[in-house]
């Protein structure tokens, strides 16, 4: 029956090159810490992918909750926090999940350099990666202001004041950035935006030129 | 070439396989001696399994450490000490050194960052020959190797210089409740005027960033207020009053006196303190330093 119904549409839309692609690959002796400890250095972009998963889901999540706005902002987190079922463990994982990210992209960068996995033909993919992890700052830079507590308010004028430094175009990062001269409703409002809809778009789209290119290319050999 | 059922369709933008590849295309994983193995479903399996470990791992920390949530942003509080995201302490650390900071402040915003991270998304062109080994491309990896060295410095530097006793105090979720002080008598225009407000509040709601204790229910009457406030006391220097003695005599009435919200609360005291003292904790304290008071 399965059978039938995968055939079904599959003579329809020609799924099964598709399905390939993504799953139809072997796994080189040399990056499997089953044959060879060592590899586990391998594993830091899956467990970076992984833990981008758990970021949106629980992020999703929380946004079911959350309200971006500076009288009921920190209201609904502290409610989401203390009185929503599971929501300490929600916002628990967004919140170590940020960190857990960064320490994940940090040390897959790190193999990639060492192994020097970004040298011909990948350069491009490198690319892609180091703007990835751009986005990854982003979305931990503007997802610190989202609870509206002191450390939120404080941090997020530090980030916006150096943003002022940058000659010539500074105070007009900042302006864009915090929706005026100060730090209130429309900050908020833009960072939750950013956060929740720019970032998250942008680095999905860029997930998929680093994956797809993984495949083209495949996993560099062994040194 | 005809993938799956080699249906073709209209138009048939899929890539054909190229007759000249690039000289440096790898070879498919397949030609590599050794124990390859099938992604799926065996390697898959095994990667939920380590999943689910790290899965575990993960719940378990934040069961252990709930995430934090300090008291509502106050954009008038100036004292707070600010504190950036772990990962941005590197940066905030470097804008403190004298040639990041000042004039040069763009030296700490711009170029060093910029450098450095200009650098990183440029490697594959700065460290183009075709060695992949890190032992035979010493110049690429001794400049990560520092990079990694000076952000972990950075970071430790930061974190270590960062007083943290400071901050876990201005961080509290406010336990007491910021009271109503009388704001349009020359008492508060004199505990304006005379600066108490940088210290003890502008309600006289104490300010934790620099110490200052609130200002209800002192134990002192107007003698002792006046005092302090010329003598000084605890962390609180002296000549912090500046004034007429007159102004000094209706200033320490004013503070003794808690800005006129006192009296209230103990006459609260006397009705409800009993139905309070079991269901509010936070409020204990107050309401035995007023009890005593009673007495």
């Amino acid at each position: 029956m399965l059978q039938r119904i995968y055939d079904w549409i599959d003579d329809r839309v020609d799924v099964t090159p598709l399905w390939r692609d993504v799953a139809d690959h072997e796994v080189p002796e040399h990056v499997n810490p089953g044959h060879h400890f060592s590899a586990f250095v391998y594993c830091f972009g899956g467990l970076t992918f992984f833990t981008v998963v758990i970021q949106i889901l629980s992020g999703m999540f929380l946004t079911m909750y959350y309200v971006p706005d500076i009288v009921n902002a920190h209201a609904s987190v502290e409610y989401l926090q203390s009185d929503v079922a599971f929501g300490m463990i929600v916002r628990g994982m967004h919140h170590w999940g940020a960190s857990v990210v960064i320490v994940m992209v940090f040390l897959h960068t790190l193999r990639v350099f060492f192994t020097g996995s970004y040298k011909k033909p990948r350069e491009i993919n490198w690319v892609v990666g180091v703007l990835l992890f751009f986005i990854i700052l982003g979305l931990g830079f503007t997802g610190y202001l989202l609870p509206w507590d002191m450390k939120a308010y404080f941090a997020t004028q530090v980030g916006l004041e150096i943003a002022e430094t940058v000659p010539v175009v500074g105070d007009l990062l900042s302006n864009l950035l915090a929706g005026g001269e100060f730090i209130g409703a429309q900050t908020l409002t833009r960072f939750f935006a950013i956060h929740v809809f720019f970032l998250p778009g942008a680095l999905l789209g860029l997930i998929a030129i680093h994956f797809i290119m993984i495949r083209r290319q495949g996993i560099s050999g062994p040194l | 070439m005809h993938r799956g059922k080699g249906m073709r369709f209209v138009t048939d933008s899929r890539i054909k396989e190229r007759e000249h590849r690039m000289e440096n295309i790898p070879k498919d994983y397949s030609e590599y001696p050794g124990k390859t193995e099938a992604f799926f479903p065996n390697y898959l399996l095994k990667e939920w399994v380590v999943g689910a470990v790290f899965l575990i791992g993960f719940l378990c920390l934040t069961v252990a450490h709930p995430a934090p949530l300090e008291r509502e942003a106050d954009p008038m509080d100036s004292s707070y000490i600010p504190l950036p995201d772990w990962f941005f302490l590197f940066l905030y650390q470097l804008l403190k050194y004298q040639f990041a900071a000042g004039d040069y402040v763009v030296i700490g915003t711009v170029v060093l960052p910029g450098l450095a991270f200009g650098a990183l998304m440029l490697a594959p062109w700065l460290d183009k020959g075709p060695e992949r080994n890190l032992s035979k491309r010493p110049i690429a990896t001794s400049m990560m190797i520092l990079a990694v060295m000076s952000v972990v410095y950075l970071t430790w530097e930061s974190a270590d210089q960062h007083d943290w006793e400071a901050d876990a105090e201005q961080a509290a979720m406010g336990e007491e409740d910021i009271l109503e002080v009388e704001e349009d008598i020359e008492g508060y225009e004199i505990y304006q005027a005379q600066g108490c407000i940088s210290c003890h509040g502008d309600n006289m709601e104490g300010n934790p960033g620099v110490r200052g204790p609130d200002l209800y229910e002192l134990p002192y009457d107007a003698e002792g207020v006046a005092e302090i406030s010329v003598d000084g006391i605890g962390e609180m220097p002296p000549d912090m009053f500046d004034g007429s003695e007159e102004e000094l005599q209706i200033l320490s009435e004013y503070v003794a006196d808690g800005g006129g919200v006192n009296e209230e609360l103990e006459y609260l005291d006397e009705d409800e303190v009993d139905a309070d003292d079991a269901s509010d904790l936070g409020e204990e304290d107050d309401e035995d330093d007023a009890e005593e008071e009673a007495q």
